[in-house]
């Protein structure tokens, strides 16, 4: 079991993507845009963050860059939730030092694909 | 949140996101340049789109992406931001309401949502499929280069430096690896610097791999697809050293490149329209709560080692008297705090009407801006709801009596576009709406011949000026000469008075010939907790609600019986009718000796109440009543005393339209 957490703004992703772990094993912890994300980041070690990049407050750009600072979370893969059509938003956020990203929308089976290859097991 | 339902969530936030979008998109009628304004609406639709798709809302998904694509083409300048797109676009907006509130396919609705497609597609000058490829739902990962190598595979592959600070695990790559097929590892450490140069967080390994099996290229690939663009990755196929069954491989193989496509879809179960409202909270009030209730349990334990220590007498009266304090505080903080959990800003509201404004300006042909002020004001979210309805009614009626066209305001000498200014404020235990036009103002002439055709008015009655305004408000009453699609057959007024009196609130109008109208409700600020007067009847307690009291005088002995039959007391020169409470309710018992009359008032008209006794002020808490009395006239509720009494609440309205009826009867008796 990994402990979770995920930074999105709006609460129906975030209920789908906590629905889809939790029924997987996982704890899930939910911030609402950034800021509060980074706060939560601070108080606790993750095995893995994802996070939305256009939030309110503090984007995810931001975030990530500000988590990379933290040596609570050092090594902590952070993946994005990004759109088709958003190559640039790609690379800023890898430079940012995001570990990979999921393609919205995305189905239950596509996250856990992607949890289990940053997390290994 | 708790409710296990993101369909239910979406649906709350699709609501918001399109009243975003639909602000943007009306500042845009104003600014048809705004880059800043064209992204917001674009991104709007993209983040509905996307979500809409993810949550099994397929039909809202494909409408919203012709409207994406539109905006995506004016975002690249491909097409320009014309009235006519945003025009349709607002239109969309609606569909897409529809579509988001949508239980099961509609074919009307369809058919609908193909209509304002084709002419969005008109507007952009394209055909109706080109910019229409399948909105994406989740798909699976394209299948290319999905050959396997029948000797297996060389991979060598160096990481990006930062690739482990930044979350990447290399044992985790090579475990994918392996479930791949046997996998030989060697690890590569020529570039690994002396040790006074290392930094420990950089990776400096390279991995030379030998896979054996039926992995294809691109499950290989697959492995390295976050970290790929950025390392040095080569990936050899092996010459076979005895080529194994091909079919077995092919079999394999194919079976591999299926495999990602076998995920299907699973949307969201759609449940049936979430009827559960639910109001959002900030963090920090539900802090203030917590905070509250913790007091409260060390003042509960308190009170029990109290109970426990078995202390009495002065000094244990003196303990329980501090912890009574405590708990009366904290009653009063706790109600406090819960009743602003329900307050929502009426910014929300009031965002609803600038598209109405924005419509009745298009349809009536005059210039209309809309003016809002103190949006922040918060209110109950049920009042605020409830609201709607009338202020719609009252804006339009603004938009189409009040305001002149824009030729006879130049005329008048009025700037040519007409101002309506929607404000809120509070005000005590009270939210203070306004609505004020600067149009034309009410006709006097017209509202009093409407009332004396009506039978409202005797012809050459004089009436104070404020009276007469009121007069629109009674049933039926319309000046409009021609009845206009807006307005409607004068239905309108006298409901909204009804609507706002429901929510115990009061509405009143003042008007000034050719400078315009202003109308002002005040509403409570909430439903559930009301000051009222306590007073018995015969051996009941009612509740009269405090803000309709205004004063209370004692009917003496003498002058009961005097106006027996009459029930018309004499309050500073002026005739009040009342109603013997005991009589009405029928208590059968006697009066007592030192009545008292409470002087209520509503719209302009008083009413007496003789009651009994009058026991105090009370804070009370609204219950409603059961099915089964909601029909009683006269009673809006009830609530419990502090004995656990039942004390019923007086319908303020009801009483004052009975007490005035009563007094009509009894002017045309004598």
């Amino acid at each position: 079991m990994s402990s979770i957490l995920t930074v999105d703004d709006s609460a129906s992703v975030r209920m789908a993507i906590r629905i889809a772990l939790s029924g997987a094993g996982h704890s899930v912890a939910e911030a609402a845009d950034g800021s509060e994300g980074l706060g939560k980041a601070r108080m606790a070690k993750y095995d893995l963050i994802i996070t939305d990049l256009n939030m309110p407050r503090m984007n995810g750009l931001e975030m990530i860059r500000e988590i990379r600072k933290l040596p609570i979370q050092a090594g902590t893969p952070i993946i994005f939730l990004t759109t088709e059509s958003a190559d640039n938003l790609k690379s800023q956020a890898k430079a940012a030092g995001a570990t990979g990203w999921l393609v919205k929308p995305f189905v239950p089976d596509h996250l856990l694909k992607v949890a289990r290859k940053v997390l290994g097991g | 949140m708790s409710e296990q339902d993101p369909a239910a969530a979406f649906r709350i936030e699709a609501a918001d996101l399109l009243d975003a979008t639909e602000q943007a998109l009306l500042d845009l009628t104003h600014d048809l340049a705004s880059r800043d304004l064209v992204d917001t609406v674009f991104r709007g639709m993209h983040t509905l789109k996307g979500s809409g798709a993810m949550f099994g809302f397929d039909a809202l998904a494909a409408f919203t992406h012709h409207c994406e694509t539109a905006f995506d083409k004016v975002r690249k300048g491909i097409v320009p931001a014309s009235a006519e797109l945003v025009a349709i676009t607002l239109g969309a907006m609606d569909h897409m309401r529809a579509l988001v509130d949508l239980d099961a396919d509609d074919p009307a609705l369809d058919e609908a949502g193909n209509a304002i497609l084709e002419r969005l597609h008109a507007a952009l000058g394209s055909a109706p499929d080109a910019g229409g490829e399948a909105p994406p739902a989740a798909q699976p990962m394209p299948a290319a280069n999905a050959t396997a190598a029948p000797g297996g595979w060389h991979i060598v592959f160096r990481l990006p430096a930062e690739a482990m600070a930044n979350g990447t695990n290399p044992l985790i790559l090579l475990d994918e690896m392996r479930e791949l097929g046997d996998a030989e590892v060697h690890v590569l450490t020529d570039t690994v610097p002396p040790l006074d140069e290392l930094d420990p967080t950089l990776c400096y390994l390279g991995w030379d791999v030998t896979l054996k099996g039926a992995a294809t290229r691109e499950d290989i690939e697959d492995v390295f697809i976050f970290v790929m663009d950025d390392m040095d990755l080569s990936i050899e196929a092996l010459e076979s050293e005895a080529p194994p069954a091909a079919g077995a491989v092919q079999a394999a193989a194919s079976a591999k490149a299926a495999a990602p496509a076998e995920s299907p879809r699973s949307p969201a179960p759609r449940s049936a329209r979430a009827a559960e409202e639910s109001v959002r909270v900030p963090a920090g009030r539900l802090d203030v709560l917590m905070d509250r209730v913790g007091e409260l349990v060390i003042v509960q334990s308190r009170l029990a080692q109290l109970a426990e220590s078995g202390l009495r007498g002065p000094a244990g009266e003196l303990a329980l008297r501090s912890i009574s304090e405590e708990v009366e505080r904290l009653a009063s903080e706790l109600r406090d705090t819960t009743m602003v959990l329900r307050m929502v800003p009426i910014a929300a509201l009031f965002g609803r009407f600038r598209r109405l404004v924005h419509d009745l300006a298009h349809e009536t042909g005059k210039e209309i801006e809309l003016v809002t002020e103190g949006e922040s004001t918060e209110i109950d979210k049920t009042v605020s709801e409830q609201l709607a309805d009338p202020i719609v009614h009252l804006i339009r009626n603004a938009c189409d009596h009040g305001l002149e066209t824009p030729e006879e305001r130049g005329e008048a000498g009025k700037a040519t576009t007409g101002r309506i200014r929607l404000s809120a404020e509070q005000a005590g235990g009270e939210v203070l709406i306004t609505i004020t036009d600067d149009g034309r103002g009410i006709n006097r002439q017209r509202v009093r011949a409407k009332a004396e055709a009506n039978g409202l008015l005797q012809p050459g009655q004089v009436v104070p000026d404020s009276e007469l305004l009121q007069m629109i408000f009674h049933p039926g009453f319309s000046t409009a000469e021609q009845v206009t699609n807006l307005s409607g057959r004068g239905v309108g007024m006298d409901v909204v008075k009804r609507t706002i009196e429901a929510l115990r609130g009061t509405i009143d109008m003042t008007s000034e010939p050719g400078k315009g109208s202003t109308i002002t409700l005040r509403i409570p600020l909430t439903l559930a907790i009301i000051e009222g007067l306590l007073v018995r009847v015969g051996q009941g307690n009612y509740v009269i609600p405090l803000a309709a009291v205004e004063e209370c005088i004692e009917l003496s002995l003498e002058e009961d019986i005097r106006t027996r039959g009459r029930s018309m007391i004499s309050l500073r020169g002026r005739l009040v009718p009342f109603l013997r409470l005991r009589e009405v309710f029928q208590t059968g018992t006697r009066p007592d000796p030192y009545q008292k009359i409470v002087v209520i008032g509503t719209g302009g008209e008083r009413v007496g109440l003789v009651v009994d006794q009058i026991i105090g002020s009370h804070q009370t808490v609204i219950k409603s009543l059961s099915g089964l009395h909601r029909r009683l006239p006269s009673f809006s509720g009830a609530t419990i005393l502090g004995d656990g009494g039942v004390a019923l609440i007086l319908d303020i309205v009801q009483l004052v339209a009975l007490g005035q009826q009563q007094e009509e009867r009894l002017r045309a008796a004598g």
